[in-house]
This record gives structure tokens, sequence and C-alpha cells, in this order.
């Protein structure tokens, strides 16, 4: 019996990371955004970024993007240099294997278009030219992510907030990326819609495959979301692991701190 | 199939005691036990004396302070969080005392879940999850339901659903029949013994001595790792 399962470590160890960071740093000035950095993240896996206001996980999420450059450290993505690439080259990558969910779906969608055209424009940007086949595309999203199809035409500025971040989640996701970024994916929306989305970026994430780095104050929803934990303070990583040995069993005082202060997750 | 060898566990209370290194409690020391293929063994010990801390530790859930812990080939104690989730998704089954998942999904699709990470198509999944159900009474018309609202002894059913949904060759029971009728306890003592009559190497705690008697093998006392209370 032992034989089988030691084959699903010898599986694991042949595996690349997707992402790969190292000592990764920004200043704004002489003050710290985030310092000194480093992780892996595996396909199919979720990360999440924990810490209070001002630690540094949206320095950090914009560094990994390519929104921002990064003063020191280095950013691999399927072993290539994100830092050293040319900027067309990274660009084009960027669109066609990441995604990046804002917390705002103002930020994330184009509000004075369609539904239907706020997912076709992304499969357009990747190369996509049949109408009919983009629309069916766009309809089969909408159902993925709980949106009447009927609603199709509709321009997002007439959803509500928890239909216009599913909306959001479609636009990225319909190009099939390899990595997403979320910032505060969930964060005001209320409890019951909170509760459907988390839902639905579950079945995607494990029916896709896909990894995600996810930035959130909630630790209800890293608990539910994700499958390790990285602990920010002012800029540092102080403490990271499984999710949820780093909530029950927190080593570092911070951490203690963090999971004190809220009701039980 | 699961080995422990002189492993210990201290909780740092960073934030409470005096002084800067906080309070250092030490919980458990000098753990070493060991379950085969096809045996059960409750662990025993009064309130506090460290049963589920033990069981944690072994789940990966508790940080071990030294010592080794081996289940299917991997020491836990040191392994990555990716092997770990390896081991839980394909190794180590663990029926928790109590059930945490997404408010708002629908009691089948969470027993169903574990065999869905495993790559089973969701037809299969749901039809096995629905064959355990029907077996542990749980009333059809919930399945639909997120078993949140449920009752304590509904809940522990869906719990051992999702426990009992893949044939784990380790697992791990947490007061597995503490709020069940006695028809649903029998259908759980003969869920556990069906596990061990096919190999799975179980680890228990039962505060049911009559249950404990019908399952398992052997006990063994915590209590003897339990720093301050040792004989
Ligand atoms: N554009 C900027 N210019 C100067 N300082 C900045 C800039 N962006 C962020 N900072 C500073 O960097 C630090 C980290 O900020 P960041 O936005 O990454 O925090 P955060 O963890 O995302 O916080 P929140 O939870 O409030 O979103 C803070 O001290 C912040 O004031
Ligand atoms: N996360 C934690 N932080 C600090 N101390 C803890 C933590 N978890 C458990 N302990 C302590 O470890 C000791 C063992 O607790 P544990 O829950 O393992 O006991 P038990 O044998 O399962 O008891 P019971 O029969 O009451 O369930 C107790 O003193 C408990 O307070
Ligand atoms: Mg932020
Ligand atoms: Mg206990």
């Amino acid at each position: 019996m032992d034989g089988a399962e030691m084959s699903i470590y010898a599986r694991m160890k042949g595996a690349e990371p997707l992402l790969s960071v190292r000592n990764l740093s920004k200043f704004y000035g002489s003050r710290i955004g985030c310092a000194d950095v480093s992780f892996d993240l595996y396909p199919g896996e979720v990360l999440g970024i924990v810490g209070e206001s001002g630690s540094g996980k949206s320095t950090l999420l914009s560094c990994l993007a390519g929104h921002q450059t990064p003063d020191e450290g280095r950013i691999a993505f399927d072993g290539r240099d994100m830092i050293a690439m040319a900027e067309p080259e990274r660009r084009r990558l960027a669109r066609s294997e990441q995604a990046f969910v804002h917390q705002s779906p103002r930020d994330g969608l184009r509000m004075g278009v369609s539904a239907g055209g706020n997912i076709g424009e992304r499969l357009m940007a990747v190369g996509a030219r049949n109408y009919g086949a983009i629309r069916e595309t766009a309809l089969d999203w909408l159902g993925r992510v709980e949106i009447d199809g009927a609603r199709i035409d509709d321009r997002p500025s007439a959803f509500s907030g928890g239909m216009q971040q599913r909306l959001q989640i479609a636009r990225n996701l319909v190009t099939a990326p390899r990595l997403v970024f979320m910032d505060e994916p969930t964060g005001g929306l209320d409890v019951s819609v909170q509760a459907r989305l988390l839902d639905l970026l579950r079945g995607l994430v494990r029916d896709l495959g896909l990894s995600v780095v996810l930035v959130t104050h909630d630790l209800a929803v890293v608990r539910l979301l994700a499958h390790r934990l990285m602990v920010m303070k002012s800029g540092h990583v102080v403490e990271q692991g499984l999710t949820d040995q780093v909530l029950d069993d927190p080593q570092h005082g911070y951490t203690q701190l963090l999971v004190s202060s809220v009701l039980q997750v | 199939m699961i080995t422990l060898k002189d492993v210990s566990k201290t909780f740092t209370l960073h934030n409470q005691g005096d002084g800067q290194s906080g309070a250092v409690i030490p919980v458990m020391a000098g753990v070493s036990l060991s379950v085969a293929p096809g045996e059960c063994v409750a662990l025993t010990g009064r309130s506090g004396a460290g049963k589920s801390t033990l069981m944690r530790m072994i789940h990966g859930n508790y940080l071990a302070a030294s010592g080794e812990i081996l289940v299917g080939g991997l020491d836990v104690a040191k392994a990555s969080p990716r092997e770990i989730l390896a081991l839980r998704r394909e190794v180590l089954g663990y029926v928790s005392q109590f059930l945490r998942v997404v408010p708002r999904v629908a009691t089948l699709d969470v027993v169903a879940e574990p065999l869905l990470t495993l790559g089973i198509p969701a037809t299969e999944a749901r039809a096995r999850a629905a064959t355990l159900l029907a077996r542990l009474n749980l009333p059809e018309r919930l399945w639909s339901l997120s078993p949140t609202t449920f009752s304590g002894g509904e809940q522990q059913r869906v719990n051992i659903a999702r426990g009992f949904i893949h044939p784990y060759p380790a697992m791990l029971l947490d007061e597995p029949t503490a709020s069940l009728d006695a028809a649903n306890r029998e259908v759980v003592l003969s869920l556990i013994l069906e596990a061990r009559a096919r190999g799975a190497a179980i680890l228990g705690i039962f505060h049911d001595e009559d249950a404990r008697a019908r399952v398992c093998d052997r006990l063994l006392d915590v209590t003897g790792f339990t720093p301050g209370l040792a004989a």
C-alpha cells in the first residue's frame, strides 16, 4: 500500500511552480511597500494573503501582476523572467495567461459596454473573430457565473454589486488564464452574495485547475478558498503555511493577534 | 500506515504570560505509536489530556514541535503544505467534531466534494454521495439544502459521509458517534468496521465505551504523553 501512496509525492516532485517569487521588494521613497517576499505557487493552488491595512498586500499583488515594477527581487512565470521581459511580450502574456479581478467591479469592467461585450472584448483581445462563436461563449460564461442569459445585452450599470462582480470574474476567466490575481473579490458584498461567489470560485478553481493569488482581510474567506496562507505585517511576510494550520495553530505573535481578534472563523 | 516517533507539542502564546517570550505551554511529549493497515486504535484519556491535539498534528492542522509523524510514507511534521494537501486528498480521511463548509452549498455537493477534488466526474460523485446519505438515514428532502442550518446529529452525519465517501487508506475519527441516535450510531459503527476490513488504518476518539469495544482493536491512553500528568 505504501508504494502507491509514495507515488503521489513522487508525482509532485516533478511539477514546476507556475509562479516563483524571490526576495521581492518595493519601496515608495523611504517607505516600505513590501519587502523580501518569496514563495512558489503551483498549478491549481490558491494562495491567500492577509494582513492589516497598509501591510503591503496590494503592493505585492500589483508587482506580481506587472502593474508596478519592483525595486528588488525576481518573478518567474512558467519559468520565464517577468521583470527582464520586454514590455510588449509581458503585456501579451498578462493578457492571455493571467487575469486580475479588482475589488471594485468598476475597475475591472467597462460600464458603458453590454455584459456580452465585456466578455467578448477579452476574447477578441486574444484573437477571436467569429461573432457567433464569441456570443455563444459569452452566453456560456454568463451561465457559469449564474447570470441569466437574457441579460446579455444589458449594461453592467443595471446589475447588482454581486452580479457585477460575477461578470468581472467571467470577463477575466473567459480566456482561460492559468493565473488569476484577486484583490478583495468578495469585499463590499453582503454575506449571502459572498457565499455564492465563494462557491463559484471554488468550483472554477477546481474544474479549470486555476492558480490564484488572493488578497483579502477576511479570514473566513481564506479559510474556505485558500490552500495556503501568507500573513503580512509592515511589508514583510511574518508567517506562511497551510491555511488551516496558520489559522488554528499560528506561530507568530502578530498572527495570533489577528486570529484572536475576530470571532470564530 | 500511521507511525509517530517521539512527537511533542508546545503552544507559545506570544500575547499572554509575562516577559518577551510569552506563555509556553507544553501539552504533549514523547508520543510514539503505530497503527497498522486494518487496525483501529482508540485514543483515551481525560478531557484536556491531548487526544484532539494529537489527531490534529497527524492531520497537519497543528505543527509538531519535534518528532516524526509518518502517514503512508510522508513525514507530516516536515512536509510542505502541498504534500499535506495531497495526503489529505488521497490518503488520509478525517472526520472532525464540527462541520465547516461554504454556506449555501447543497449537502449532496458538500459530501461529493472530496471526490471532485480527486477528479471523479460530478455525476458519479453525486451518486456515491446519495448512496451514503441514504445509508445514514439523512432525509432526501435535506440533500439540496445547505447543512449550515441542520441539527447537530444531521450535521454530524454529513461530516461522516464526507469522511467515508472515498476509501482512504488511513482515517482519523474525532467522536464520530457523539450526537447520534441508536440507529445511526449502528450505521456509523458498521462503516468503521467495513473500512477496517478493507485495510484502512484507523485512529479514533470515542467517548462511547461500547462503541469503542466493538470497533477498536486496542486502546491507547494519551495521559502517558501529557507533561505533568504521566504516572
Ligand atoms: N502609490 C503609493 N505611494 C506611496 N505610498 C504607497 C503607495 N501605495 C501604497 N503605499 C504605502 O505602502 C504601504 C502598503 O500599502 P498597500 O496598499 O500595499 O497596503 P494593503 O495591505 O493593500 O492595505 P489595505 O488592506 O488597506 O488595502 C502603505 O504604507 C501605503 O501607505
Ligand atoms: N490552539 C490551541 N492553543 C492553545 N492551547 C491549546 C490549543 N488547542 C489545544 N490546546 C490545549 O491543549 C491541551 C489538550 O487539548 P485537547 O483538545 O487535545 O484535549 P482532549 O484530550 O481532546 O480533550 P476533550 O476530551 O475535552 O476533547 C489542553 O490543555 C488545551 O487547552
Ligand atoms: Mg489593498
Ligand atoms: Mg477533544
